[in-house]
């Protein structure tokens, strides 16, 4: 027996219950494929929209957390809205990414979560509306320390210059609400 | 004609443009747009993505604002109406009361779109048409979410919508059939994956060429940056000359209205669309 194996395919039963716990049972799915045939980027998924229903189904839990697949989904909702079994992939697809996060393993497209990471940092940051110009300069930041793209970084001023001319980019961030008590307390009770 | 207006971040900033012919095209139909009162960021798909409870939470604090205003309330941008309506949703659901939100549900959500080709809207604009975009052939472009999933945003005809194609009659444009008009072109990952819009878009470019069309009208801010600001690069990628503006809808309707300052907001523009109105003798 190689229990190596046995190891890896052990099924983490938890995993079904949870997503059904969260409103997003995946039992009903009979794998049509119907939401792979649908989805715009698959093209760029390691692993296929029905696939990862599959392996959540089958509490193959590292596969679908670890994939990449989760992190290039843009969550158009196409998938969710062709499911002839109501199965909320998109829906699932989010709770992965913030389960994978919550874990604390590696993540195989790092910069799309960074991307949303810095998206939100600048919404509590600026007060409640999110300062476009402080998202993308601490992306940008990170972008340069982790994954450094000189031509992208070039290619990517270049447009914040032309945006900047036609006043589709400012350097000043939008006004702080009134609420910003509450905007805070919204951010603290959601752990961020 | 009163109703609140959500206008959401990026108008403020890299949507100035579509803001700006949202509050010029309105005055002229007669519609006040009320801004809704210390708005704030509906989380977009950042939220969604990282933490459920800020996908939930900061759209549900402008609903209990927007109900205190006692009128129904437009959102020009997909995402945000997408996320008002999912929170919506949760707040009414059964469980929603548990969220200690204010909200009943008193007021309805609109996507501009919808709410300004309601039928009575179309008809006052007809008379009004001043200067009809002749010729012009454009195909819709209507993204994502301002549709799906319909159990969120309650709309019925998600697969084939057809009221921007409505609106381009009646401003004098000729739309055109195509099948890429609810796909998506990548939304939020345009910065982190520009790659993957790279494919979207160079997609929709050749189908909208493939169609006839000349340009392409979007009611999403998310769309008109995927497809506007990244042209030049896909062009440079595919070895390609494209050239499809991508005006708002609002921006047509300005033009067919006569509004005098429809080319300054077009002017903001990546993909400068003067040439092809020029063209076509619509300026």
């Amino acid at each position: 027996m190689d229990n190596k194996v046995n190891q890896l395919m052990r099924p983490q039963i938890s995993l079904a219950k949870q997503l059904t716990d969260a409103s997003l049972a995946v039992s009903s799915c009979f794998s049509c494929k119907k939401c792979s045939g649908g989805c715009p980027l698959t093209f760029a998924m390691d692993v296929l929209p029905h696939q990862i229903i599959r392996l959540a189904l089958l509490g193959q839990e590292d596969q679908v957390l670890g994939s990449g697949a989760i992190w290039v989904c843009s969550g158009c909702q196409t998938c969710t809205t062709r499911c002839p079994n109501g199965v909320d992939i998109a829906g699932v697809m989010d709770w992965l990414k913030e389960e994978a996060v919550r874990r604390g393993g590696t993540i195989p497209d790092e910069e799309v979560w960074a991307f949303h990471h810095f998206f939100l940092e600048s919404i509590r940051a600026a007060g409640g509306r999110l300062s476009e110009t402080r998202l993308l300069r601490r992306y940008s930041l990170y972008k340069m320390r982790r994954h450094p793209n000189l031509a992208e970084l070039k290619q990517n001023l270049q447009l914040g210059w032309k945006l900047w001319k036609r006043r589709r980019m400012r350097l000043s961030g939008p006004p702080a609400l009134r609420g910003q008590a509450q905007i805070k307390e919204i951010f603290r009770t959601g752990d961020f | 004609m009163k109703v609140t207006y959500y206008p959401g971040c990026s108008l403020e900033g890299t949507a100035v443009d579509y803001a700006a012919s949202i509050a010029g095209v309105t005055s002229w139909l007669d519609v006040e747009l009320v801004e809704l009162f210390d708005w704030n960021c509906c989380g977009a798909s950042s939220a969604h993505s990282l933490n459920h409870h800020l996908a939930l939470h900061l759209p549900a604090r402008n609903l209990a604002l927007a109900e205190k205003a006692e009128r129904d309330m437009v959102a020009p941008c997909a995402l945000c109406f997408n996320r008002l309506k999912a929170a919506e949703k949760a707040l009414l659901s059964p469980e929603g009361e548990e969220l200690g939100i204010s909200y009943g549900g008193g007021i309805k959500i609109w996507d501009l779109l919808d709410y300004l080709t309601q039928t009575a809207f179309l008809e006052a604009l007809a008379p009004k048409m001043t200067a009809p975009l002749k010729n012009l052939q454009a195909v819709s472009y209507y993204g994502c979410l301002a549709a799906r999933p319909p159990a969120v945003t309650g709309k019925t005809d998600y697969e084939n919508p057809q009221n921007m194609e409505r609106l381009l009659k009646v401003v004098g444009a000729s739309p055109l059939d195509w099948s890429f008009k609810t796909d998506c072109c990548g939304a939020g990952l345009a910065v982190a994956r520009p790659d993957i819009i790279d494919t979207l878009v160079h997609r929709l470019y050749e189908r909208a060429l493939a169609a006839g069309a000349e340009c392409f009208v979007v009611s999403c801010q998310m769309c008109q940056a995927n497809l506007d600001l990244s042209q030049e690069r896909i062009s440079r990628k595919f070895g390609q000359d494209y050239y499809l503006p991508v005006f708002y809808f609002t921006e047509l309707i300005a033009l067919a209205l006569g509004h005098p300052e429809a080319p300054k907001w077009l002017a903001q523009h990546l993909v400068d669309p003067m040439p092809l109105l020029k063209m076509k003798g619509l300026v």
